[in-house]
């Protein structure tokens, strides 16, 4: 089944992984804003949520209902196209980054091998990067197009944050990638895999730590949500959206918690390894081990973004130049020093 | 027609118009995010050309970082029709006589160019652009300019930290 010389086949094959993971992204993404209001409720004693079907487990549906009935208001003054661009480009800047992680193995489908990961490629870090920096134009183009003060302001503040965190957490990369000696993601995750390999947080424990507050801060989450801190800025860059507009930038933010913490957990804790378990020993369990795998990247992420409500819930925000001086001046050359110690082990170690 | 070859003609097509919509739009916010748009379908012509390296950087470097400062300046500048300075027509003229200028050399070299002319562009089966060849030759062979232009950078940078220090 050749035209234009294309294999339809393996078409067919990656439109089905994307339509799946998209999917799953936002059903968790969904399932997240839940049990973001579970957790605040255990962490400030209370039921939480637990009126829309047995122990609330309708919630995001009955909120997700809420802001679809709600009127579209598109203010007057506004830049209508760009209006509606914002949170468009929001929410398809997260769910861009879940083609490069290796949800998987590879699974054996009627005599085909398919590999749960819709694109290996060569520079899949930088490719992680390149949308992550990317993620800055929903909350510009979102806070211009409102023509509001308040709005413009929180836009500025988001995009000055990202930028600024941006830098560390790719120069903790770097780091990381010096051990590794590949960008592939899934070549990564193959080498923890390997018997005798420890996970990367074993060699890189301060590159994670900084990867983990720059993700933080990327991602919007207290205690670096300036962009939307309230009392300053009544409601952030979202101020002037109402109905399903507010509801895919808030959205946006539940879908990008899920994928970093899916590329955390693949940088740096084994991916889809399952811990203490030897996979190549194995083998002949076939598609069940692929799915014991997912399950277990899935409990890693899990844990992910119950650290991330945990956190949410427990540090106040920080004031905005505490937190420019956090990134630039501690993170920064933490992470440059981290960067410099790392290329003198290899190169020691190599000798 | 192949695949790559309706894809090259979308993204030259996509290219060509963002270019010419960044000088006709009015708005200048418009203009940088149709500049946006234009490095986007660069980035998609690099693909073509299995140069993932150069592709992901220019994503990077161009539309994940500068163009986030020139949306930065713009929106704050708030620029619109009335602030516009109104340009002399004879200064228009000028910028189109010497803008065609430029535009004829372009034309004329390209086509005279021995380089270019009669040579199959490597699609799809080139690994010059991937990164680990990239790498090796940038450290091997080209490692003088490599670290001139380090120089160069680090100039920049400290000039830039020099101005900053001066309020």
């Amino acid at each position: 089944m050749t035209l234009l010389t294309i294999d339809w086949l393996l078409v067919l094959e990656k439109l089905i992984l994307i339509v799946v993971i998209i999917l799953a992204s936002l059903g968790i993404a969904l399932y997240t804003t839940f049990a973001e209001r579970k957790v605040a409720g255990i962490l400030q004693d209370r039921p939480g949520p637990n009126r829309a079907g047995p122990f609330g487990l309708l919630q995001p549906f009955a909120d997700g209902l809420k802001l679809i009935m709600k009127e579209e208001i598109i203010p007057n003054t506004s830049n209508k196209i760009l209006f509606v661009l914002g949170p468009a480009l929001a929410m398809t800047a997260a769910l861009m980054t879940c083609a490069v992680v290796p949800w998987g193995d590879k699974v054996e489908v009627f005599g085909r091998t398919v590999k749960l990961q819709i694109a290996d490629i060569n520079v899949g870090i930088l490719y992680v990067f390149a949308v992550v920096s990317l993620g800055v134009y929903g909350i510009m183009i979102g806070g211009w197009a409102s023509n509001n003060k308040f709005s413009l302001m929180a836009a500025l503040r988001g995009a000055s944050q990202a930028i600024s965190y941006e830098l560390a957490m790719g120069i903790s990369l770097i780091a990381l990638l010096m051990t590794t000696g590949t960008l592939q993601l899934g070549e990564i995750v193959k080498q923890q895999q390997a018997p005798g390999h420890l996970w990367n947080i074993a060699y890189q424990p301060l590159g994670f730590l900084i990867f983990l507050v720059c993700a933080f801060a990327e991602c919007n989450r207290t205690p670096f949500d300036l962009p939307e801190a309230e009392n300053e800025l009544n409601f952030g860059y979202h101020q002037e959206y109402s109905s399903m507009k507010l509801g895919f930038y808030l959205f946006a933010e539940y879908v990008n918690m899920f994928i970093s913490s899916a590329i955390m957990a693949t940088l740096f804790f084994g991916g889809y390894d399952i811990p203490f378990f030897d996979e190549a020993a194995h083998a002949s369990m076939g598609n069940w081990l692929a799915v014991l795998g997912v399950i277990s990247l899935m409990i890693k992420v899990v844990i992910f973004i119950f650290f991330f409500m945990w956190v949410r819930w427990t540090i106040p925000r920080f004031r905005y130049d505490q937190l420019m001086n956090l990134g630039w001046k501690s993170l920064l050359p933490l992470a440059l020093a981290n960067m410099l110690i790392t290329g003198a082990v290899i190169l020691w170690l190599h000798k | 027609m192949s695949a790559t070859q309706i894809l090259f003609w979308i993204l030259s097509v996509v290219a060509l118009f963002s270019a010419i919509m960044v000088l006709l739009s009015k708005n200048p916010v418009h203009s940088v995010l149709w500049l946006i748009a234009v490095f986007f379908s660069i980035s998609g012509h690099y693909i073509l050309l299995n140069a993932q390296f150069l592709a992901i950087v220019n994503m990077i470097v161009y539309a994940g970082a500068i163009m986030v400062l020139f949306l930065f300046v713009v929106m704050l500048m708030n620029l619109n029709k009335e602030t516009e300075p109104q340009k002399n027509l004879w200064l228009k003229l000028a910028g189109v006589v010497s803008g065609g200028c430029l535009l004829m050399i372009l034309v004329s070299l390209i086509r005279q160019a021995s380089e270019v002319t009669n040579k199959q562009v490597l699609l799809k089966d080139g690994n010059i652009g991937l990164i680990k060849n990239l790498g090796k030759a940038l450290f091997s062979d080209y490692v003088v300019p490599f670290e001139i232009s380090s120089v160069l950078f680090l100039s920049a940078m400290i000039g830039a930290v020099v101005i900053g220090k001066k309020n």
